[in-house]
């Protein structure tokens, strides 16, 4: 009777290693190529190596939220508060350094901040019972209030701090004109470990195989006697201390805090997950998607400048994306189901 | 064989629920190498009793020992870490992950760079080996292999953990008899290496095949632990349903059947209907005034073929002549236009609507035949309401109550109103005396009495074979999906011709066994 039931399964086809959960995020990378493509064709610019190195220098802080939000939304969660807490931090963070605090104290008490709103929501979502959205909802106003309370004016670094040493650019490559030169500089360099950090967490430890049953499903996850409660603490936990982090890498670049910064950047990062292929459901996706998908939206506002297009288009564009990369998403499950 | 030392050690487990004794002084011993198999009727406490041993359900007296030492599980950890795995009917694993990662999930072999997926998936291999399931690739997405294995899968995942005991919850409720056979299989390789396998099953030509032991419940309570063999089919059936041998024999008041004039058409003559899966096709022909019992064990696909019939499942075979018509039944909506009306046998969740009041329950199935935008003229509705109630003698009499505060029986009748204000010529009524009193109960025997006489035709399903008897006309028998009688009620059947049928005849076969 063996045999019956073996006939059932198709063995798996050679040379077909491609797992059809992959292709929302190969469609991303597509994408980025043929819009990097497309402005280096019409404009000529888009493959320097100054716009490059622009671009990351520029976006590192929403390549590290795209990596903070993709775990959340791997279990089929949410957070909302990242912005927020971007904001908090860096206000918060901001005051220190002008009171007359080393920089890298300010920074700590920026994780350590993050880290309790982290915990909070954890805490929301695991003891009362609350939907992530409604935990991180309440935790977004929190912080945003808090932040408001503190200062509304637009802070700035005082002179001679040693904050934005994350922000010096440091060149690999030097031409002889600026727009040539290849540099990074250390808010790339932390945006780049914090996705090795995430891809290792995934991939290579229990509790991110954890984070993916969940998104499977948390009652089956429980049922095979995973620590669910234990590992959404992390979860919420490591994307409120990444948003920190990000804060910290924003603010270093600009040289300057508000409590407004940050308003609608975890909506920013939600997209960047789902047109990175991470479905909102959860279970599945990559955070190599969740950082082309962040790419993908940082190219966005150079393009639409490029082609004269107002900034208000480029929120148009970027919902046409989502929904493109949701229907995409849906027939791959679907034909996938029909197997 | 009778002098091992047991594995697992129940004794006296009493679980409450708010208001109900779920379990009351239940006893289960489980021996190592032995498939034991927990027997009873829906409500009996099985499942109540497995997530006793599983850790889900805290027991509020009564002990635990497992393998000598006694526990309080605190959750699923806690009775896993005890050595006890389980196979839910569900299967509960990842569907978003492959094969390898579930049999693995939480056990992963690490090396110096966390999870080392070459020796993860190495060791899934073996394990899935084991299961006889060495020709499936680790990497293959659970979601691309039949529930049978993944069922298998979810074993070798026991394996993982060393388990010495094995709890298998309706395995087999959507096998085939191939997979089914497969997974004895497995079965009994488990059993052999020394693990006690705890087995629930309505199929009772599959406890006979695997089990060595029985327990029977009913009612939450410990009635016998048996060995499989000595045990007479026809005395397990009495023992589940509470009725011995001899008293299922003794024949109660029954209606005078109501005959066939020669040449009189059916309201309701279907043949060969099934779906894959839940029923075999069947062949039922149903007449104005006459009542037919499903009669059949739980799972033997009475309330699926019920289902069927109403158009709540879509069928994928056979034809369907309504009063000479064919017709196609495919959704609830098109049997309501139709006249044939489906009272569930699952009150609560797919009955009720339990915080609307019951003129608003009683009302909302004939609404819907008539679409949103008819609504029903105030002054009818009023009558409507008023004739149901006053008919099924609803209790209180007070329409504008949330239904969820009446009595289960009153509820009931309130269902079995709903139905009648949309003038079916076909009521299908699935257990509609499960968990009432004596008095609404024989209330209710008498209303389908009075609807058969008024010509209207009546389906009547129940788990209560007594009932079945008395109230039928003809007979459906049903085991393990088949039709595999059907009996015209005349004096000569009594619930023991039932039981000796469902017990003697072999499905596949459709002869005496």
């Amino acid at each position: 009777m063996t045999t019956a039931t073996a006939n059932k399964v198709k063995a798996p086809k050679k040379g077909f290693k491609l797992d059809r959960q992959m292709i929302p995020t190969l469609a991303a990378v597509v994408i980025f190529i043929l819009m990097m493509a497309m402005g280096q064709a019409m404009f000529g610019t888009y493959l320097r190596l100054g716009f490059i190195s622009d671009l990351f220098i520029d976006h590192a802080y929403l390549i590290i939220l795209a990596v903070a939000m993709t775990l959340p939304i791997l279990t089929g969660g949410i957070d909302l508060s990242v912005g927020a807490i971007v904001a908090i931090t860096a206000v918060v963070g901001m005051k220190l350094i002008n009171a007359g605090m080393p920089a890298i104290v300010a920074m700590i008490v920026m994780l350590l901040l993050g880290a309790v709103f982290g915990l909070l929501a954890g805490a929301l979502i695991e003891e009362f019972n609350m939907q992530p959205f409604i935990a991180t909802l309440s935790t977004m106003f929190l912080a945003r209030g808090i932040a408001s309370m503190i200062s509304t004016d637009s802070l700035t670094f005082p002179e001679g701090n040693n904050f934005d040493f994350i922000a010096e650019k440091i060149k690999l490559i030097d031409q002889p004109k600026a727009a040539h030169d290849l540099s990074i500089n250390l808010g790339v360099i932390i945006a780049l470990v914090v996705v090795v950090f995430g891809y290792i967490l995934l991939h290579h430890t229990r509790t991110g195989r954890t984070i993916y049953a969940i998104g499977g499903s948390r009652s089956s996850a429980e049922l095979m006697g995973l620590p669910v409660k234990r590992t959404q603490y992390v979860i919420y936990l490591t994307s409120a201390t990444l948003a920190a982090l990000a804060s910290i890498v924003y603010m270093a670049n600009i040289g300057s805090a508000k409590n407004t910064v940050g308003v609608g950047w975890e909506l920013d990062a939600i997209a960047s997950v789902v047109i990175g292929g991470t479905i909102i459901t959860g279970g599945f996706g990559y955070v190599l998607g969740s950082v082309l998908g962040a790419l993908v939206r940082s190219v966005l506002d150079p393009l639409a400048t490029s082609f004269g297009v107002p900034a208000e288009w480029t929120t148009i564009v970027i919902g046409l994306m989502i929904l493109i990369f949701v229907v995409l998403q849906r027939a791959v499950m679907a034909v996938g189901d029909k197997k | 064989m009778t002098e091992k030392t047991p594995i697992v050690v129940m004794k006296g487990i009493t679980i409450e629920f708010p208001g109900v004794k779920a379990l009351d002084g239940v006893d289960l011993t489980l021996y190592p190498g032995e498939v034991h198999a927990l027997m009873g009727e829906n409500g009996a406490g099985k499942s109540t009793m497995i997530k006793a041993l599983t850790g889900v359900y805290k027991i509020n007296s009564g002990s635990i020992v497992v393998d000598g030492k006694p526990q309080q599980f605190n959750g699923t950890l806690d009775a896993q870490n005890a050595g006890i795995a389980t196979v839910y009917q569900e299967v509960n694993l990842c569907t978003n992950l492959s094969v390898g990662e579930n049999v693995m999930l939480g056990h992963e072999k690490r090396g110096p760079f966390g999870i080392d997926w070459k020796k993860t998936h190495e060791a899934a291999k073996i394990y899935l080996a084991q299961m006889g399931l060495e020709h499936i690739d680790p990497h293959t997405p659970l979601s691309s292999i039949s529930i049978a294995m993944q069922q298998l899968v979810a074993i070798a995942r026991a394996m993982v953990i060393n388990a010495k005991v094995l709890i298998l919850d309706e395995p087999t409720s959507s096998l085939d008899a191939n997979e089914v056979q497969d997974l004895f299989k497995i079965m009994r390789k488990v059993r052999d290496s020394g693990v006690a396998i705890l087995f629930v099953s309505h199929f009772l030509d599959q406890i006979y095949e695997i089990t060595d032991r029985l327990t029977i419940l009913r009612n939450g309570k410990f009635i016998k632990e048996v060995m499989t063999k000595d045990t007479p089919r026809d005395e397990l059936i009495g023992m589940m349903i509470g009725k011995s041998a001899a008293e299922l024999s003794q024949i109660g008041a029954k209606k005078a059947r109501r005959e066939i004039a020669p040449g009189e058409k059916p309201i309701v003559n279907v043949k060969g209907l099934g779906k894959r899966g839940t029923i075999n096709p069947v062949d039922v022909d149903i007449y104005a005034g006459e009542v037919v019992g499903f009669a059949g064990l739980l799972g033997s696909g009475r309330t699926e073929l019920g289902r069927l019939l109403y158009g709540a499942d879509k069928p994928d075979s056979g034809t369907y002549e309504l009063n000479g018509k064919k017709v196609n039944i495919s959704d609830p909506h098109t049997a309501l236009k139709n006249k044939i009306a489906y009272s569930t046998e699952n009150r609560r969740d797919e009955g009720i609507i339990g915080d609307l009041s019951v003129r608003q329950n009683i009302l909302i199935a004939l609404q819907a035949t008539r679409g949103m935008f008819k609504p029903i003229p105030k002054k009818e509705a009023d009558a409507i309401v008023d004739k149901y109630m006053k008919e099924m003698n609803v209790r209180p009499a007070d329409p504008d109550r949330p239904i969820k505060n009446l009595s289960g029986g009153n509820q009931q009748k309130v269902l079995i109103g709903r139905w009648l204000a949309t003038h079916p010529e076909l009521l299908i009524l699935d257990e509609p005396t499960r968990g009432i009193d004596i008095g609404a109960k024989a209330e209710i025997q008498q209303v389908v009495l009075d609807l058969a006489a008024k010509g209207m035709g009546v389906v009547f399903i129940s788990s209560e074979l007594e009932e079945v008897v008395r109230l039928s006309d003809d007979i459906e028998v049903l085991k393990d999906r088949h039709k595999i009688a059907e009996i015209e009620n005349d004096d000569t059947v009594s619930q023991a011709t039932i039981v000796e049928t469902i017990a003697n005849t072999n499905v596949n076969t459709g002869k005496e066994a």
